[in-house]
């Protein structure tokens, strides 16, 4: 194993090579914020909340598809990401319909995490409150398209894990949304195998197990990671 | 066919050519125009005049001056006649016997022709870009057959590093570095790309390329593909440019018939075949990641970069990809030879650029021009200026651009220079604004442009852009407060520095530019502070 040293946050960091900035400040202990990365899948680099200052270049880098690099001097939490990453925050707040107290993930939710990890305690940006509809026509499991962030991270599941690829994202800008299937009911798609991975994927209510209230979704997101090495590694526990 | 058949055929082309020929240009413009009609009603007055043996109509692609289509130019004196209709062809052969007739004649003396210096329009107007026979007449395919027999593939990335050419899509990336990364990856499936996905709002630039001269974005592929080892190539054109496909699509199946293209080009080990890709109309689709993504098959979204597409392309594999303007400049840079192409233009900007030149103002159309040429010297002289008005600004880069005061028209046009002064190459959209224009609003048009092509798949852009203009329209609604244009100004900055791809890191540009330039009209749309009522009295 070929190793990689470099600095994050002036703190000397030993990580293997070919590593991900986001994996090697995990590592040191240092938390970065994220939303569309989960571990197990692939990355989207979409969500930009893990965006970081690198010594050398003007452009803010996504942590999770940057390379570390030999020397790489990197900043995690500088006042202009901690800034940005508020506006972002918000601006997820205000593109769907977000109403915490109402919501299954109230408490277990990344999104609200989130915005408490970087100090949002309200929203600059004028509430789209858009209207886009919820699909409840599958028998185990139902989506509310207005809590739904895009993050993909259902669609890279059942792609890359599940392998049934269910899920894609139709339209594009704001009217982006989750199709099931062919952009049919949920109910309707044959590919489905009922696993539940987007369930457990879905980092805010979005995707829910029918019959859980206000707070009740737990969800369960290393399930994946230990799926990904008992296949990968052969490693059953955890 | 060697090279002495192909100089051969060349020879005998031109010997066919009648010695009065009439261009009549038949580009998407100028055929909204009739122009085909009058193309028609030319050939048949020729008939009818009894001039058929030395007289000839010749249908051409774009001759530059859009804005007084359709156009008709005798090749032999440069006479040119401007807005003809169907009904004046009849007058337009009596000019060419020798007579008289009342027709609007334009002025090809003009600094919008005579300031233009042309590399890749070369042919633009002078040839039939339906026949391949018309290209080899001018010398076309030489190039190739230069670099194929005469050069090693080093030697024509040597040859492009040298020239100084930057890529022409609005990047302006040395063209020479990115095809040198190619070369170096290791033997194996590579693939040649040419991005026709022109979408600026404004700009035409490269469909009037591949409309005029396709064989000349042919050649440069084929070049490029033997530079860096590449046997298949990819032309992906915006499905909104018909006329291009449709002449694209001739070109290649002649080509294919000359063995110009396919297997064995020119009896020589190299194989090179093209196709056409037609894109279904996003904006997105012209980043480079998206675009390999649609050839695919794929949804068009960017990916993060790197790894580049010079190293991780189509289907995986390393791939070139360019502009059409950027391969329209390759066969003459191999012709001849990057000393000449790097003794035009400026110091770090070498070579012509062509722009689309519209908005308020008299010329309207496509001119190429050498780097370095000033915005003044554009505007004022070439275009002729605001026609009733005063002028007050030149976007240019389309809506990754910015909008360039008027007491800033004595910049230089070259990457460097527009990027200092807040606004960008782009493209070659060039949209000129006069005193009635309000910024705020085209800061709005732009704003609306992005969101509505945003691709959606990064937060900053699929939400910011869509603030943004909310934003814009509160603030010309005048219900904006100074801490909403604050947080507006935040917000452009989020975006330019968060977003995945160009788009987003674009997008906030107009409004950047706009309010370093114009920040007064954007505080004059603030809502008014509230005034105390009258007769109002504070009760304590």
């Amino acid at each position: 194993m070929s190793i990689t040293t470099l600095k994050i946050n002036g703190q000397d960091v030993v990580t293997e090579s070919g590593k991900t900035v986001l994996a090697a400040a995990k590592e040191a202990g240092i938390p970065i914020p994220t939303l569309c990365h989960l571990e197990g899948i692939s990355e989207a680099g979409a969500c930009r909340l893990c965006a970081v200052e690198v010594k050398g270049t003007p452009k803010l880098m996504a942590a999770c598809v940057t390379t570390v690099a030999e020397g790489m001097e990197v900043e995690t939490h500088t006042p202009k990401l901690q800034d940005y990453r508020r506006m972002i925050v918000e601006l997820f707040f205000a593109e769907g319909n977000h109403v915490c107290s109402i919501c299954v993930a109230n408490g277990n939710c990344e999104l609200q995490d989130a915005a408490i990890e970087v100090g949002m305690d309200h929203s600059r940006f004028n509430y789209r409150f858009p209207d886009r509809g919820m699909d409840l026509s599958h028998s185990q499991f139902g989506i509310d398209h207005n809590r739904c962030i895009l993050c993909t991270r259902c669609v890279r599941v059942c792609d890359e894990i599940e392998g049934a690829h269910v899920w894609d994202v139709g339209n594009r800008g704001e009217a982006c949304y989750i199709v099931s299937g062919m952009d049919q009911p949920w109910g309707e798609v044959s590919a489905c195998t009922a696993c539940g991975k987007c369930v457990d994927a879905c980092p805010t209510g979005a995707i829910f197990r029918k019959g859980t209230t206000t707070g009740e979704k737990a969800g369960d997101r290393a399930k994946l990671e230990f799926l990904v090495n008992a296949r990968d590694k052969q490693e059953w526990s955890r | 066919m060697d090279l002495a058949e192909l100089k051969a055929l060349a020879v005998a082309e031109k010997a066919k050519f009648k010695p009065l020929r009439v261009h009549c240009c038949t580009s998407t413009g100028c055929q909204a125009a009739q122009s085909l009609e009058v193309k028609n009603n030319l050939a048949k007055a020729i008939q009818d005049k009894g001039l058929g043996d030395r007289a000839e109509v010749v249908g051409v692609g774009c001759m530059g001056f859009c804005g007084r289509g359709p156009l008709v130019q005798f090749a032999h004196d440069d006479q040119l006649f401007e807005t003809v209709t169907p009904d004046q062809a009849e007058g337009i052969i009596d000019v060419l016997a020798g007579g008289e007739a009342d027709l609007v004649k334009g002025d090809p003396e003009h600094p919008f022709f005579s300031r233009q210096f042309h590399i890749v329009r070369k042919n633009s107007g002078n040839i039939n870009p339906d026949r391949i026979e018309d290209y080899i007449a001018v010398g076309g395919y030489q190039s190739l057959y230069k670099a194929l027999f005469e050069m090693s593939p080093a030697e024509v990335v040597a040859e492009v590093t040298a020239s100084g050419l930057r890529g022409r899509g609005g990047g302006g990336f040395p063209t020479g570095i990115k095809w040198a990364t190619v070369a170096k990856m290791p033997e194996g499936q590579k693939y040649v790309i040419c991005n026709g996905d022109e979408g600026d709002p404004g700009a035409f630039m490269d469909r009037s390329v591949l409309e005029s001269d396709p064989h000349l974005v042919l050649e440069g592929m084929a070049i490029a593909a033997y530079a860096v080892g590449a046997n298949h190539g990819y032309i992906y054109v915006r499905a909104e440019y018909p006329l291009a496909i449709q002449r694209l699509e001739t070109a290649i199946k002649q080509a294919k018939r000359y063995g110009i293209l396919g297997s064995q080009i020119f009896d020589s080990p190299f194989d090179f075949k093209i196709d056409i890709r037609i894109g279904a109309g996003a904006f997105v689709c012209g980043e480079e990641t998206a675009l390999i993504h649609s050839i695919e098959g794929k949804r068009g979204n960017p990916r993060p970069r790197p790894p580049y597409p010079a190293q991780d392309g189509l289907w995986h594999c390393p791939t070139l990809i360019n502009n059409v303007e950027t391969y329209g400049n390759i066969s003459a840079i191999i012709e001849k030879g990057s000393a000449w192409f790097s003794g035009i233009g400026t110091e770090k900007s070498k070579g012509t650029k062509i722009f689309a030149l519209t908005g308020k103002i008299r010329n309207n159309g496509l001119i190429e021009v050498p780097m370095g040429i000033t915005l003044r010297e554009i505007v004022e002289e070439m275009g002729g200026g605001v026609p009733d008005g005063e002028i007050k600004a030149v976007q240019t880069g389309g809506p990754s651009g910015g909008c360039i005061p008027a007491y800033l028209l004595d910049t230089p046009v070259d990457y460097d220079s527009l990027t200092k002064v807040g606004s960008m190459m782009g493209s070659g959209g060039m949209v000129v604004m006069d005193t009635g224009t309000s910024m705020v609003e085209v800061a709005q048009f732009y704003m609306d442009f992005c969101q509505e092509e945003s691709c959606g798949k990064c937060v900053p852009c699929r939400a910011g852009t869509v603030q943004l203009h909310a934003m814009l329209t509160r603030l010309l609604k005048k219900q904006a407060t100074l801490a909403d244009l604050e947080t507006m100004e935040q917000l452009c900055y989020m975006v330019k520095e968060m977003s995945l791809c160009g788009l987003g890191m674009t997008a906030p540009n107009p409004v950047l530019s706009t309010l370093q330039y114009f920040r007064s009209e954007y505080e004059e749309l603030l809502q008014p502070l509230p005034t105390m009522p009258e007769n109002h009295a504070l009760s304590v």
